[in-house]
């Protein structure tokens, strides 16, 4: 009795799912899906490699310097930070004076001690970067409705992480004459930019890197864009897990701890069993 | 340990000897075998006590925490004989500017005299023997000392009266009765300016 | 206590031998699993799972109770302290990504632990309540592991908890009630966060509960084996320690290196990036997935489209509840008399190139964009899942003519290399 409402039951829902199955592959069929630019036009990110990449990577404290400094003379004007601290930059190789001076160049909201109001003050190493805006409804005022997004965890969350973020700083470029000629509708309309880099292809941000030199490296690099690019990117790799390096270097003695105690471990259970095994009988 | 389940097995006396390490004198082979086991089991037992070291350590302060250690308090509006009451490290802060009369009455007291002994001198900066900064906890139990904030209870010696057990604090922030064993704390500070200090 | 032949616990000194008189428990974990406790003796490696799967709990409540010590569950907050635990909690990073993959890795054991018991059909008589309460903890495991991902407060904790207390929505007249009830709002907020917090907090501790009665229950019948032959002699068992806990130590050692290897060097690799995304109510990824271990679950829910008779979610949510559900029945389905799947041919077939493959096509396809194809095939697996479960497992032992099978577990074990004794075939991978 069990076995038959069973088989019922399961012929029940095979049939309805096999219905949709009909259903569904007939319409994809007789009315396949349109191909969409997105879908065909849409690259995946370009491939670069950073000394911080994989797991003996370490972070090139030179290159995460300059990626600071574009973040500061580029990106700040538009997007937060706001998971990351001033005394986070003692990371990067600057000693506390120096991460001191660094914080002190920003402006942070702060109080007033006297009056209690709302004023801007100097960082300090325990403020966090601030915001370029108030708030929400102000960034999104000023950015043609676009909120631009907080930028500590980007190479995190994106697919394609760093790379990504290269790609999207470099990748701006007229949509191509293919593109417009199988879908008019994909060209980027007012306030939008062209970025085949971008999941949908259009973006609200502008180019953000425009020209060599748009900022100055303190070690003489020459800032071309694919330079700037390259340095934000780790910058921004570090931003988004400043624990990267120390997690690969604990991960190397934890596993070799590890493996070591599995072959003895395999060696003890090898010759607990070694009684038990009919290997060991000459019947 | 019983023999009896050793019977169901090919080589009882070997594999009985490495489970409990009971029988003596089983045969040769046996000291090797056992110290692989041994061996195994103190791998896993350190493994155990290194996983613990991440475990504890997680509840010590953590770096937002340590970076906030320091204070900075503009020291310049404080008058002889007023005292404010600053934060560090989340705890009060007791800033006060002694009266020449209070000076001396600091300086009058016999070392003798004190359970922890100590000058007014040895409690500040050199060159600022009107500025006394000290940590507004109890040295008894932890609570918030009186006597910052004009007309509150100083006590019978004039500094500070921690009301939770009736601790008496001079002017010095020094013990002088009641059941707390030390003086209030004197935190690192220097001077960074001429009118901030910067404790920690 | 199962066999006549299991060893008496006998104090080693006077300290154990009063604890022993006052609280039998030195007494009960001997029995349990120490040498007190018979096993059969050709357990092969599949058997690891159960114990690691304990580990595995125990792994998430150790990570998780020090996580809780600095998360803060307001929806304010509580991306933010994750980022904190991340950023500046003394090895908060390695604790955080422990707990994270320690789910996942919770799911890998428990899932071969569940196709240990499909293949060699642990769950028949005489042990149904064994596979009844794992299925129990199976289903406090998966209700845990989403609830403790809407915690970071990502943008997938946010929008799967919406989608999945959507779930409840198709259910007539009441559903949107019932979601709006289960979230205490008419979207995740503070309300929804908290009580996914505190039960997520609960709910190990009543799986560790049911997993007590799973063993306890595990005790009366004794461990099932590969040839799915009941013991019948003393010869046919070694006692648990040393035999098992040396073998299960081992079998620690090869978890732990590839759980270490992912924690350390991928530790982002089964999670998503959108999960890095600070919730939004007004914007919804363009791909809602849960976590890999729903994925299966997930394309059954995606495969029905077509309202027949029922509207097509309600369809989804039934089918997706069912394939968990109807593995209650299995030890009345199932009825071949031979357990194992070494020696049922036919039985054989279906689950390596069936169920397996069947499996497979579904998880792939819950995790994967929605596309015409993976919906065709998604659809296609779900029909062949249902038939294996409710219609080919109850009807193949009719038909099925099975292997011979050794005369007892000393015999499978002592003439594993001659063949013939045993019949044509007893490789389990076809």
């Amino acid at each position: 009795m069990a076995r038959l409402i069973a088989i019922l039951v399961g012929l029940g829902f095979t049939l309805v799912v096999l219905i949709s199955f009909g259903v569904d592959t007939y319409t994809s069929i007789t009315e396949p899906a349109p191909e969409t630019a997105e879908h065909k036009f849409h690259l995946e990110p370009k491939a670069v490699s950073f000394p911080h990449d994989g797991v003996f990577g370490k972070w090139d404290t030179a290159q995460l310097q300059r990626g600071y400094v574009v973040y500061k003379e580029v990106c700040a004007a538009c997007h937060s930070m706001k998971f990351v601290a001033f005394r986070d930059l003692a990371d990067l190789g600057y000693t506390e004076p120096e991460v001191q001076a660094l914080a002190a160049e920003w402006q942070v909201p702060g109080v007033d001690p006297q009056t209690g109001e709302a004023v801007l003050r100097a960082g300090e190493p325990t403020d966090y970067f601030p915001s370029p805006y108030p708030n929400a409804v102000a960034a999104a005022a000023a950015n043609n409705n676009a909120i631009p997004p907080d930028l500590s965890l980007m190479a995190k969350a994106r697919h394609g992480g760093a790379e990504y973020i290269y790609s999207l700083l470099t990748g701006y470029q007229e949509p191509s004459e293919e593109l417009l000629a199988e879908f008019p509708e994909a060209a980027p309309g007012q306030g939008l930019y062209h970025n085949p880099y971008f999941p949908n292809l259009n973006l609200a941000m502008a180019p953000p890197l425009t020209a060599t030199g748009q900022v100055s490296y303190e070690d003489g690099t020459e800032a071309t864009i694919p330079q700037m690019a390259k340095d934000v990117s780790a910058f921004l790799s570090w931003t988004a897990e400043p624990t990267k390096v120390k997690r690969t270097q604990t991960g190397w003695p934890v596993l070799g701890f590890v493996l070591f105690a599995t072959i003895l471990a395999y060696l003890s259970k090898k010759q607990i069993w070694a009684a038990v095994k009919p290997a060991k009988r000459k019947d | 340990m019983s023999e009896t389940s050793a019977s169901a097995v090919a080589d009882p006396n070997t594999h009985a000897a490495t489970a409990d390490g009971t029988t003596a004198g089983a045969p040769g082979g046996v000291r090797r075998r056992d110290f692989i086991d041994i061996a195994a089991l103190s791998a896993a037992g350190v493994g155990g006590l290194a996983v613990l070291y991440p475990l504890i350590s997680q509840m010590a302060p953590s770096e937002d925490v340590l970076a906030e250690s320091t204070t900075d308090v503009d020291v310049s509006a404080i008058e002889p004989g007023q005292a404010i009451k600053s934060v560090f490290r989340k705890q009060p802060l007791f800033i006060r500017r002694l009266t020449d009369a209070e000076i001396a009455e600091a300086n009058s007291v016999p070392l003798s005299a004190l359970r922890d002994p100590e000058t007014l001198s040895d409690r500040t900066l050199e060159g600022h023997l009107s500025l006394l900064v000290t940590m507004g906890v109890c040295t008894h139990l932890g609570c918030v000392p009186l006597g910052v904030t004009e007309g509150e209870n100083r006590g019978e010696f004039g500094g500070y009266f921690c009301p939770c057990h009736g601790s008496h604090y001079d002017v010095a922030g020094r013990i002088r009765k009641g059941p707390a064993p030390t003086n209030l704390v004197v935190p690192e500070y220097t001077f960074n300016t001429d009118t901030v200090i910067r404790v920690g | 206590m199962s066999f006549a032949w299991a060893k008496q616990y006998e104090p080693s000194n006077g300290l154990m031998r009063w604890v022993d008189e006052k609280l039998p428990l030195p007494r009960l974990v001997y029995n349990a699993v120490g040498a007190g406790y018979p096993v059969p003796r050709n357990l092969n490696y599949m058997w690891n799972f159960g114990v690691l799967a304990g580990f595995a709990l125990v792994l998430q409540i150790v990570t998780g109770v020090i996580l809780a010590m600095h998360y803060a569950a307001n929806a304010e907050v509580a991306f933010a302290s994750v980022e904190h635990i991340m950023r500046d909690v003394n090895w908060g990073w390695m604790l955080r990504y422990a707990h994270a993959n320690g789910a996942s890795f919770f799911f890998v054991v428990i899932y071969l632990h569940i196709f240990r018991g499909l293949f060699y059909s642990s769950y028949k008589a005489p042990r149904e309540m064994i596979w009844l309460l794992g299925v129990v903890i199976f289903l406090l495991v998966m209700a845990t592991a989403f609830m403790g991902y809407v915690l970071p407060w990502g943008q997938m904790s946010f929008w799967g908890a919406k989608v999945i207390t959507g779930l409840f929505g198709a259910i007539p007249l009441v559903g949107e009630s019932i979601q709006v009830w289960l979230l205490g709002g008419f979207a995740p907020d503070n309300a929804a966060l908290n009580r996914f917090f505190s039960l997520h907090f609960l709910l190990p501790f009543v799986t560790a509960g049911v997993i007590i009665l799973h063993i306890w229950a595990l005790h009366i019948p004794g461990s099932s084996n590969p040839t799915g032959v009941e013991v019948k002699s003393e010869s046919d068992t070694v006692p648990f320690h040393p035999y098992y806990t040396a073998k299960d130590g081992f079998g620690l050692g090869i978890f732990l290196l590839i759980y270490f290897a992912v924690v350390f060097f991928l530790p982002n690799y089964l999670g998503h990036a959108d999960n890095y995304i600070e919730a939004n109510p007004l914007a919804t990824p363009a791909n809602i997935v849960p976590e890999w271990y729903f994925w299966p679950f997930y394309a059954i829910l995606r495969a029905f489209t077509f309202d027949f008779i029922l509207p097509a979610k309600l369809w989804g949510v039934l089918a997706m509840f069912a394939s968990i559900l109807l593995w209650f029945f299995l030890p009345w389905l199932d009825k071949s008399p031979v357990r194992s799947g070494h020696y049922r041919p036919l039985f054989r077939k279906f689950f390596w190139f069936g169920l397996i493959p069947c499996i497979l096509v579904l998880g792939y396809c819950g995790g994967a964009h929605l596309s015409p194809w993976t919906i065709a095939l998604s659809q296609l697996a779900t029909a062949y899942y249902f038939l294996h479960f409710l219609v080919i497992l109850p009807l193949i032992s009719s038909f099925e003519k099975t292997e011979p099978m050794p005369y007892s577990i000393t015999d499978a074990v002592l003439n594993a290399d001659k063949k013939p004794v045993l019949g044509e075939n007893t490789s389990p991978a076809v």
